[in-house]
């Protein structure tokens, strides 16, 4: 019982880590990277609190977590990149996602 | 607290490594130098540091279910990360970050030393 709440600790840990690179971060590169971090940290942390708490239905909540956090740094990048999620429609082409 | 059995210590064993190995990762992430570093920690993290502690939990449990999401959500983030990552190095070549080394500041190139003509 006592080895999840040490896998919580290093996983929170670990997450004040990654946020202290998210505030330092000169560019937003290092802050992207720093969220995609924490994101897949909290998918540990759910899936750890789950078994310390007894109730594995978490795992679900962790898989959805990781999901959206792939899905969430894509758009960011692509975003940070592209200056626009979608193509503009004012083109010759008319523009696709 | 009751007799050793060898699940308790598997997953204690498995559990340490990956806490060891995301506190390196996220070390790593603080403190490597430029982004293309950074990201191996944050490989490091997303790869070895949750694949050992999820294996961990596996030793936990007897229904298969839930070591059947315990594995989708290993596989997942194995899938993932590495893409998330070449995403966003792209993204950052893109955006213009140099990679390698930080050049020393180029002299001031004085006019005898360069024709205009030979494009450096």
């Amino acid at each position: 019982m006592s080895m999840f709440a040490a896998a919580a600790v290093a996983v929170l840990v670990s997450m004040v880590l990654a946020l202290v690179r998210a505030f330092i971060g000169p560019t937003v590169f290092d802050r992207i990277l720093a969220v995609n971090a924490t994101g897949t940290l909290t998918v540990v942390l759910i899936s750890v609190y789950g078994f310390l708490d007894g109730r594995p239905e978490f795992l679900d909540i962790a898989l959805l977590y990781a999901l959206i956090n792939f899905i969430g740094t894509v758009a960011v990048t692509k975003y940070v990149k592209f200056e626009a999620l979608g193509f503009p429609m004012d083109g010759p082409d008319d523009g696709d996602l | 607290m009751g007799e050793f059995n060898i699940f308790d210590g598997l997953s204690w064993a498995f559990i340490l490594a990956g806490s060891f190995f995301s506190l390196v990762g996220a070390l790593g992430i603080v403190r490597l130098p430029d982004i293309f570093s950074r990201m191996h920690g944050a490989g490091m993290i997303d790869t070895m540091g949750c694949w050992l502690i999820l294996i961990g939990l596996m030793f936990q449990t007897d229904e298969w279910i839930i070591i059947v999401k315990q594995g989708l959500i290993a596989v997942f983030i194995a899938f993932t990360s590495p893409t998330t990552t070449f995403a966003l190095c792209r993204a950052a070549i893109h955006g213009g970050i140099k990679s390698g080394p930080k050049q020393p500041p180029k002299k001031a190139k004085s006019k005898t030393e360069e024709l205009p003509s030979s494009n450096s």
